[in-house]
């Protein structure tokens, strides 16, 4: 039913305050050198321009007014909802529509892992509105190991249970947990991290010395910026 | 890094393919090895099986050498040698490491050769340090397993292997590793010559899921490095025809075991 026609990576402000978060213009940087060999695959620095943190909303609201999106929307050989794959350009235009968009517009889902949906339940976090536009009007493409837990957190809520079509499961079989902290702490300690990230990233790393004992504790013992926002309401 | 013991790693496996987990075992029994102090580490080579192996799976020898090869291009001290997948016969893992000690040990290998750019660096290297190089196997947990399976080994070779050569093990769970060398009496023995390492980062890239995802036109991209999956498309490796490759055959070594 989909055709995939962009991934956007959007590394977070400087104001989301995590322990050992280097400045952004860095991880802007080394995103853009890793994906410089895919074709389809781009960073997007909104997001960490931003003077404050901002919300997940927020951020999915904002490539609906990038220019490359509205570029594939007027093309029209791009559809996401068709039931039938076009043959000589022509496109069969599918009389479904299950989400709020008009008919031939590209749709933008939150591709995630499974501890970001399990934010959900977090008390106050989430405002329960922002929920309903992340499932509902957006929907999530989220990657797990295990599916059962995810299906059982999705049933224990009415709200993901109500938008459960909009919810993609992915299971990753290839056991494969390069945990960035990880990486970060053989960095301090000098150990190679060769092979993975791409060389690129590591020359980087290592020419601007980032990830030294010092940066991993920037923010440190620091509330992250959401939960800040969750206290003071 | 004066007065160091020079080491050479040595992988031996299908590698079918190579993944960016077979190059990261390397890179993480040399920081290990560098930090006892003791030794430095100036070779790693993969050796990849021959086809006598048998195998489920297994592709031609020749296609996991250039894939290896591919993958260690930009790689300054790891190489792939394809000797042991030349050899007519499937090679049991004490042979392999008497060739290439040996190789390491010849006077005239110093005289360097102009296709192997990593001899050059090795008698460099050699020359600054007063020891002899070690050549030491680099492995997994699953390989120091197999010394348990009744006859697979004899026990001279088991000697040889973990006594005169030794072990660089990598393993995400050192516990049981532990417990295994205590339950042999010559693993014991020759503990000091067994080196764990804990491998932190869960990383199991296994080559069977890798050939799966293959096989059903998945993507394996940022699991092995552009060039080799290149190669494969272009050779068309890895179908469920290739997968159907020595089904139902018995591996090799297990072959030479029955027989005895």
């Amino acid at each position: 039913r989909y055709k995939v026609i962009e991934g956007i990576i959007s590394p977070v402000s400087d104001e989301y305050g995590k322990k050992g978060l280097v400045s952004a213009r860095h991880r802007v940087a080394m995103s853009r050198l890793a994906l410089e060999t895919s074709n389809w695959i781009r960073v997007d620095p909104w997001e960490s321009q931003q003077q404050h943190w901002s919300e997940t909303v927020e951020v999915l609201s904002q490539p609906l007014r990038s220019s490359s999106l509205f570029q594939y929307w007027n093309d029209l050989v791009l559809q996401i909802h068709y039931r039938f794959y076009f043959a000589g350009g022509n496109c069969v235009h599918s009389s479904e529509v299950t989400g709020a968009w008009p008919v031939g517009s590209p749709q933008l889902k939150l591709l995630c892992g499974a501890d970001f949906l399990e934010t959900f339940k977090i008390p106050k976090l989430w405002r329960e509105e922002h929920i309903v536009e992340v499932v509902g009007k957006f929907g999530l493409v989220c990657i797990s190991r295990g599916l059962t837990d995810m299906h059982r957190f999705i049933h224990e809520s009415d709200t993901l249970t109500r938008h459960r079509h909009n919810i993609h499961l992915v299971r990753e079989w290839i056991q494969n947990e390069i945990s960035a902290t990880e990486i970060r702490r053989a960095l301090r300690r000098g150990q190679s991290v060769r092979y993975l990230l791409p060389d690129s990233v590591i020359k980087y790393i290592k020419q601007h010395d980032l990830y030294t004992a010092e940066s991993e504790l920037k923010n440190a013992g620091d509330i992250l910026q959401p939960l800040k926002q969750t206290m003071s309401e």
